[in-house]
């Protein structure tokens, strides 16, 4: 074992006195690749990334599709907007899985030993993030097409509701970084994610018309957050309102990122 | 020789805990220092603020000359950290681990996978490289979280409890890695509840207790600090013990030790022996043995502190540390 260290202090470079920002970026991205390795060795969560949605086009479709609307083909005109809200904030859920189970499991010390970025490793894994979300979203519209569902506005309104899921999920993903550092052990988030998104996505214009819910849920339903993002990216996919929904999903993307950035950094620095 | 590690004062608070209340330690650049103390002592805490995981609430550190806190990045440029807790990605193979390190490091391509084939050979992990490191025995963890550590060739590094939960064998291997990296001029704080681990891999040793140094010294000052030799007396029966513990005690004016049928005190005094063999006969005492000894580390430890380091219950305080942290 000869080669555990420099032999001689000689010749070492001067240490650095802070990171330069194309470093920060380098940090990040190498830390993204690390996640994006992760799936090559976990055949399960690729399974997870893809069918889960597969899943939730199918289920929808067939179980759903005949009664709400009258066939599959037509409630995926309406439903598969909604099916990609939902499944965008479920997926959210494994970026706080991820960070508390690095937090917990002391890798996180190693990283803040590093001499990189602080915020790397927060960095990197919502960039890896995105990169899932991309993928599954992938999935669901290669499904959705395949059992009928049609872009009709063209290929600048899918991009568009494809940004805009895009910017939404980036600022909500604030809230699963905070959920990440307050839990302590990774088992608990999957709980929030129960009681909190599912009836977020449920109460919503996401799978039905609204017309029918009670008044006083027509009143949450109309300022839902899952309501806005879903008629949004129905709009500028299928047809129906885009500026009014767009502007209120995008109000609440800020609003929450405005509120739970701050938090989560603070939680973040505390328990890291 | 300078100090590679000097830390004087340190206070760090958790709540209404006090981990740390005012440690000074100093190792000197290329030697080993073992931080010895029980569970709860404040080790891992002393260890997470040199390694700028955490701030100190008073007093101050330097590292390789830089401060561990206005100096943070320049002393990560220096450490490497390994903890109790094996700190590898389970997803990722041995190599890809490292390769990581590396990576982060700032190493090209090759330059990364070529220190990584390097290290993985020399922690015997070769075989194991294209598997994820779920796949591994705890002893292979440990060693690929200390090859991980060693990527960026580190000048002073940190072992947290390294050998705590290894086998025999993994303990051997690793006091090897430790006496390779001090030949390479390295110097390595490394904390333990062994004493027999301090005694045969430190320069200096630092007696923690509750947050405070309770000694520090060689290992041989801290030995002769308990008085040079220990007398051990056993009588045949063990309904002799109190009596026994009443004349040791009056003879030497110091509280003796029973353990396991048998009593012990340090004895600074030749004459001592011969006089409690004539009183324990005078008063009819059947004595079984009575020898002289060098003291252990863990009588050190027990005359310094007045209580055992027990290492029955190993990992729960440092856990606290952890989550207090």
């Amino acid at each position: 074992m000869t080669t555990l260290a420099h032999p001689t202090s000689a010749g070492l470079p001067a240490p650095t006195s802070s990171v330069s920002p194309p470093a920060a970026i380098r940090h990040a991205l190498t830390l993204a690749w690390r996640s994006l390795v992760q799936i090559k060795h976990n055949p399960m969560e690729l399974l997870d990334l893809s069918l889960q949605p597969l899943m939730f086009v199918l289920l929808f479709a067939y179980v759903f599709g005949g009664a709400l609307s009258g066939s599959p083909k037509a409630f995926l005109q309406f439903g598969l907007a909604g099916i990609i809200t939902q499944n965008a904030l479920f997926l959210s859920m494994n970026t706080a899985v991820a960070l508390n189970t690095d937090i917990t499991k002391g890798v996180f010390d190693r990283f803040r030993s590093l001499p990189i970025s602080r915020s790397a490793p927060l960095a990197g894994r919502i960039a890896a993030d995105v990169v899932r979300q991309v993928w599954s979203v992938a999935i669901l519209l290669g499904v959705g097409t395949l059992l009928g569902f049609r872009v009709e506005t063209g290929l600048a309104g899918a991009l568009g509701a494809f940004g805009l899921l895009v910017v939404f999920t980036l600022c909500f993903a604030w809230l699963p970084v905070l959920i990440g550092m307050l839990v302590d052990e990774p088992e608990k988030v999957q709980v929030f994610g129960f009681t909190v998104i599912f009836p977020l996505t449920f109460a919503s214009s996401a799978f039905v018309p609204t017309a029918t819910m009670p008044g006083w849920m027509q009143a949450w339903v109309k300022v839902n957050p899952v309501t806005l993002l879903t008629d949004a990216l129905r709009g500028l996919m299928v047809s129906g309102d885009v500026l009014r929904p767009m502007l209120g999903a995008l109000g609440w993307a800020a609003a929450i990122a405005v509120v739970f950035a701050p938090l989560a950094l603070r939680a973040f620095r505390r328990r890291t | 020789m300078s100090d590679a590690i000097q830390a004087e004062g340190l206070v760090k608070r958790f709540g209404e805990t006090t981990a740390l209340a005012g440690v000074d330690l100093a190792a000197r650049t290329g030697t080993v220092l073992a931080v010895l103390g029980p569970n709860g002592a404040g080790k891992t805490t002393a260890v997470r603020i040199l390694a700028t995981l955490l701030r100190p609430d008073q007093g101050h550190a330097k590292v390789a000359g830089y401060d561990v806190v206005t100096q943070a990045h320049q002393v990560r440029q220096m450490i490497a950290l390994t903890g109790q807790y094996a700190a590898v990605d389970e997803t990722l193979t041995g190599v890809e681990n490292l390769l990581l390190i590396g990576r982060l490091l700032g190493q090209s391509r090759q330059a990364a996978r070529r220190r990584a084939v390097e290290l993985l050979d020399d922690f015997a992990l070769s075989e194991a490289a294209s598997r994820p490191a779920k796949t591994y025995s705890g002893g292979m963890r440990r060693r690929l979280d200390l090859a991980a550590s060693l990527v960026g060739r580190p000048r002073v590094v940190y072992l947290d409890e390294p050998t705590t939960g290894l086998d025999p064998r993994g303990r051997g291997d690793l006091w090897r890695v430790v006496r390779n990296l001090v030949d390479d001029g390295v110097t390595v704080l490394l904390t333990t509840q062994y004493m027999e681990e301090a005694d045969q891999l430190a320069d200096d040793i630092v007696v923690i207790d509750r947050g405070r140094v309770a000694a520090t010294g060689t290992p041989d000052q801290l030995k002769a600090k308990v008085g040079g030799q220990i007398l051990v007396v056993s009588p045949v029966s063990d309904s002799d013990l109190d009596t026994v513990v009443g004349v040791v005690a009056e003879l030497s004016g110091d509280e003796p030790d029973v353990a396991q049928g048998a009593v012990s005190v340090a004895v600074g005094d030749a004459g001592l022996p011969p006089a409690i063999l004539q009183r324990l006969t005078a008063a009819g005492v059947r004595v079984a043995e009575l020898s002289l000894r060098k003291p252990s580390l863990d009588e050190v430890f027990f005359t310094l502190t007045g209580h055992r380091a027990s290492a029955e219950d190993a990992g729960d305080d440092d856990e606290n540390d952890r989550s207090a942290a």
